[in-house]
């Protein structure tokens, strides 16, 4: 049974079965919208089953990919799948956040809702296919097609300068990523296989790792996004819709993080080494400068979104710290994020569809009228800035240990980052959250409904299970981490894997 | 050889010449039978399609035609893009009240013309090809004769096409002169040779006339215009399938004639390529008239098609194949889509009038959408694969600066469809659309679902196809 591309193209059914609703009704028809929904949803949890069915049959054991899938393309290209312990994880956050973003959107769309459901779950089977593609061109296919539906999101859905967001985004990362088409080519035409686990066992000349690494960092770097090319994040975050920014910022942002895990490190290790002072200098620069920013913001989605930096700023540097602790670090705070992030977007959501406004001087004292929501939100505030026993915590820490091995002084301006974390995320939810109602318009406002509480429950329960349990996920990663590691440090010639 | 042996090599050409002359008499006497002349001649078509896919290989008439794999390849595309240019153009000008039975009969005379280029085999046999298609397709341009915008067109085209047609002549001339031979094959023998600059300087002539008649900059100047002002069904027709069949008689000339000068025009072809990359892509960020848009992403697309060329190898021929069928195809359907609408009669031709297509037309915004990505080269849409083919054959090359410079432009050229799409799916409608006509819906149709997803199983047979079109020229 091909699991992996059944998981991958479920989503696909969905759309089809909107598309025909869409197409008999008449536009705008809530009658249609409705069907349209329960269609989404319930394609995204079938999706979701799917892949924990996926995660409960992977061996933990295996380093190698698995769930194999091979058919011969054209021009000696494969259409191949396969999952190992790195990429499986964010299989199962696509498929796990899906739903949420499905419902989280379920009020707050009005218009044109087929189309933006359409667009979701397009979404969603090109991302999975990111995850899973073992062929780097129909990586990069997956990779590419995912700018369609994110700009159209953005675009028609979005806020009052969404078309000026929606260019920057599409052309930033196309830029990178045409770069990264060019070093897919050159691979291709000078190792004659586009297999993805071969490519991984071929030792490239050094001067050429170089130039791959480089047009590869091009791609990542942009979809990370790593200072200084970051300033296409906020402008998309602010425009896009809730849903969209949980995506954006759940999924999105980890495919630049995956990539620098299954191509930079294991394919250029040299030029990974070569380059590691460059990232640990770029993503202290993020840590520190995305928070200050952050600090000064007067939009809560926007701080969110500059937090959203500086946390993948420490996820790079665990990733090119090249040692066990800073990889399993690197993904757990990736995974993490995923999850903190989206429910943070989704906090602003909240208060977003009631008061239509994101200003943070707009609100204060929302305690006194929404108890609920002051404890969900207090609960990912605390996760965001790394407290023990959430899943931040987790991460952060595990990232510091490995980057301290390699570089004390950047494993120094790190940790700054984790205060300065606690700095703008309180400031914030003091702000927003405590203090008396200062502004009359608040008065009528109203707590969680059951709905969303339907959709933060599984978000709590996933941040304090990941905070209180991480073995359970580090079972699933360590022998896939474990072999990279090894690799890697082989390669460079390093003592201590 | 005798006579028979030549004329069995040559059935598709004399079925389309006799098929034209024979439907041009019915038109004379019957000028009402507009139907019968544009059936027949998709008929004409479609049976030169099957004679070509089915014809013997071999050389005829003293080496003037040969048929060969690049050969059939290339007409059996430009005999089924010609086809389906007759409907599209029929019903569009009866809507418009122009009763012209001559339209389906040029397309025939055209695709001829074509036929005889790609099966070319010394420059006499060329030069007539070239001169054919050029004539029908000058006519074609000024064919909705009340327009004043479309005559000009004609008269620029026409006015231009003659002054690279004369280059071409010149440059063959030299070439005669220098080789000792019209034939390719026997040029070939002195092309290699040292010190023949005159040779050289012929060629140099020739590959400024066909970049013309394939609008590559710098000799691009006339496309805009001709683009805007020529009805829009007839600008389907000659942005597809003459552009393929100059960039196949690019191949064979350069191949068959010039295989041992491939450093020196291997410099040419790269300038053009990237003159013509960037030309497209800058140009066209300026233009609000989709037509001229288009025109300008057709200068850009043509200079990927020759940078595959540039990159003298076989590899880059068979790149070049891939990337025009698939640009055609993609290109026919953006045209049909331009040519299905129109708002109070009027046609919809700017930016602006593609605001809020998509709650409008919802089937030809899609579609519209479809082949503006495919143009941009974004994945899994066909113009992605084309442009896979290309810039690997120039890596593979060691083009790598000319193929990095190629990607660039298409990352500035997504600019100009992205607007198309931000028109089409993010701005508010200005009113209703007239009712699409059939044709011109069912071919966009048809070529939105060869784009994506047909087009992801329909690679490993073009592939292969191409792959043995690309050989029988004389570049390894």
């Amino acid at each position: 049974m091909p699991l992996l591309s059944m998981i991958t193209y479920a989503p696909l059914l969905g759309l089809v079965g909107i598309l025909v609703l869409r197409l008999m009704g008449k536009p705008e028809d809530p009658a249609t919208a409705a069907g349209a929904r329960w269609i989404a949803l319930i394609t995204t949890l079938a999706t979701l089953a799917l892949s924990v069915l996926l995660v409960a049959r992977f061996n933990p054991n295996d380093p190698g990919f698995q769930f194999v899938e091979e058919v011969p393309w054209f021009a000696g290209l494969y259409y191949r799948m396969g999952v190992d312990g790195i990429s499986v994880l964010f299989v199962l956050l696509t498929a796990f956040l899906m739903p949420i973003c499905i419902a989280g959107s379920w009020k707050s769309i009005e218009t044109r809702v087929p189309e933006y459901l359409m667009a979701f779950l397009l979404l969603e089977t090109l991302v999975i296919g990111v995850f899973c593609a073992l062929d780097l061109v129909l990586f990069y296919a997956f990779f590419e097609f995912g700018l369609v539906p994110m700009f159209l999101i953005i675009g028609i859905w979005g806020g009052q300068r969404r078309v000026y967001a929606a260019f920057k985004f599409f052309l930033y990362t196309l830029l990178g990523s045409v770069l990264m088409l060019a070093a897919i080519l050159f691979m291709i035409g000078s190792t004659g296989t586009s297999s993805i686990p071969q490519l991984m066992q071929h030792h490239f000349d050094p001067d050429v790792q170089t130039w791959l690494w480089l047009a590869f960092f091009a791609s990542f770097a942009v979809k990370m996004p790593m200072w200084p090319v970051h300033t296409w994040l906020p402008d998309a975050h602010v425009e896009a819709p809730t849903a969209g920014s949980v995506f954006l910022a759940g999924i999105l942002l980890k495919m630049g993080g995956y990539g620098f895990l299954r191509f930079s490190l294991p394919m250029f290790p040299n030029a990974s080494d070569l380059f590691t002072p460059l990232i640990f200098v770029m993503s202290a620069i993020a840590v520190v400068y995305t928070s200050l920013v952050a600090f000064r913001q007067t939009d809560v989605k926007k701080l969110i979104a500059y937090s959203s930096v500086a946390h993948m700023g420490l996820v790079t540097m665990g990733i090119f710290s090249g040692n066990t602790q800073g990889e399993q670090g690197a993904i757990y705070q990736m995974l993490s994020h995923g999850v903190i992030s989206g429910a943070l977007f989704l906090c602003v959501g909240v208060i977003y569809d009631r008061m239509h406004t994101r200003e943070i001087k707009f609100y204060g004292g929302l305690v006194t009228r929404m108890p609920i929501y002051a404890a969900v939100f207090m609960l990912f505030t605390m996760g965001n800035v790394g407290l023990p026993g959430t899943s931040g915590f987790v991460g952060e820490i595990l990232t510091m240990v490995g980057v301290y091995q390699v570089s004390t002084w950047t494993a120094i301006v790190a940790t700054s980052g984790v205060i300065l974390s606690a700095v703008y995320m309180l400031t914030l939810y003091r702000a927003v959250v405590f203090g008396t109602i200062s502004n009359p318009k608040l008065e009528s406002i109203t707590d969680l409904n059951w709905r969303e509480v339907a959709i933060f429950a599984p978000l709590i329960a996933a941040t304090l299970y990941m905070g209180l349990q991480p073995n359970s996920v580090f079972d699933l990663t360590a022998a896939s981490v474990d072999q990279l590691v090894q690799t890697y440090q082989a390669a460079i010639g390093g003592a201590h894997p | 050889m005798t006579i028979s042996a030549d004329l069995a090599l040559a059935w598709p050409e004399l079925i389309l010449a006799v098929g034209a002359l024979t439907l041009l008499v019915i038109g004379a006497f019957a000028p009402k039978q507009t139907a019968l002349v544009g059936s027949g001649s998709v008929v004409v078509l479609l049976a030169a399609a099957l004679a070509s896919a089915t014809q013997p290989f071999g050389v005829a008439f003293g080496g003037g035609l040969i048929s060969d794999a690049a050969a059939t390849f290339a007409k059996v595309a430009i005999y089924l893009a010609s086809a389906v240019a007759i409907p599209l153009g029929q019903s569009w000008f009866a809507r418009r009240g122009v009763k012209a039975f001559e339209f389906p009969v040029l397309i025939l005379l055209a695709s001829l013309g074509m036929g005889m280029m790609v099966g070319s085999g010394d420059l006499i046999s060329l030069y007539m090809g070239v001169e054919l298609q050029s004539l029908a397709l000058y006519v074609l341009a000024a064919m909705h004769r009340d327009n004043a915008k479309a005559s000009e067109a004609g008269l620029k085209y026409f006015v231009l096409g003659a002054l690279s047609s004369g280059l071409l002549l010149y440059g063959a001339s030299l070439i005669y002169g220098f080789a000792g031979s019209t034939l390719y094959s026997e040029i070939s023998l002195s092309a290699g040779a040292e010190g023949n600059t005159g040779l050289l300087f012929g060629l140099v002539f020739l590959i400024c006339g066909i970049a013309f008649k394939v609008s590559a900059a710098p000799f691009h100047m006339w496309t805009p215009d001709v683009y805007e002002g020529a009805p829009t069904p007839v600008v389907a027709f000659f942005a597809a399938a003459p552009k393929l069949a100059a960039m196949v008689l690019f191949a064979r000339v350069l191949g068959d004639g010039f295989a041992a000068a491939a450093d020196q025009w291997q410099q040419i072809l790269v300038v053009i390529a990237m003159a013509s990359v960037a030309v497209g892509a800058f140009a066209g960020l300026v233009q609000s008239n989709i037509k001229r848009l288009w025109a300008y992403s057709s200068i850009a697309n043509v200079g990927y098609a020759v940078l595959g060329l540039s990159s003298g190898t076989a590899e880059g021929v068979q790149a070049m194949l891939m990337f025009m069928v698939l640009y055609m195809i993609d290109v026919t359907g953006f045209f049909a889509c331009l040519a299905a609408l129109s708002r109070g009669g009027r046609s919809m031709e700017t930016l602006d009038d593609m605001a809020g297509l998509i709650k409008e037309r919802p089937a030809i915004a899609l579609a519209m959408t479809v082949f503006a990505l495919s143009a941009l080269g974004l994945p899994p849409f066909s113009g992605f694969f084309g442009k896979y083919y290309v810039f690997k054959a120039a890596l593979d090359a060691g083009l790598w600066g000319p193929a990095v410079f190629g990607l660039l432009g298409s990352v500035v050229a997504a600019f100009y469809y992205l607007r198309l799409i931000k028109a089409m799916w993010f701005d508010a409608s200005p009113g209703t659309t007239d009712k699409p006509p059939v044709e011109a819906n069912a071919i966009a149709l048809v070529a939105a679902i060869f784009t994506f997803p047909v087009v992801i199983i329909a690679l490993r047979g073009l592939d292969v196809l191409a792959e043995r079109a690309a050989h029988v020229f004389g570049l390894v």
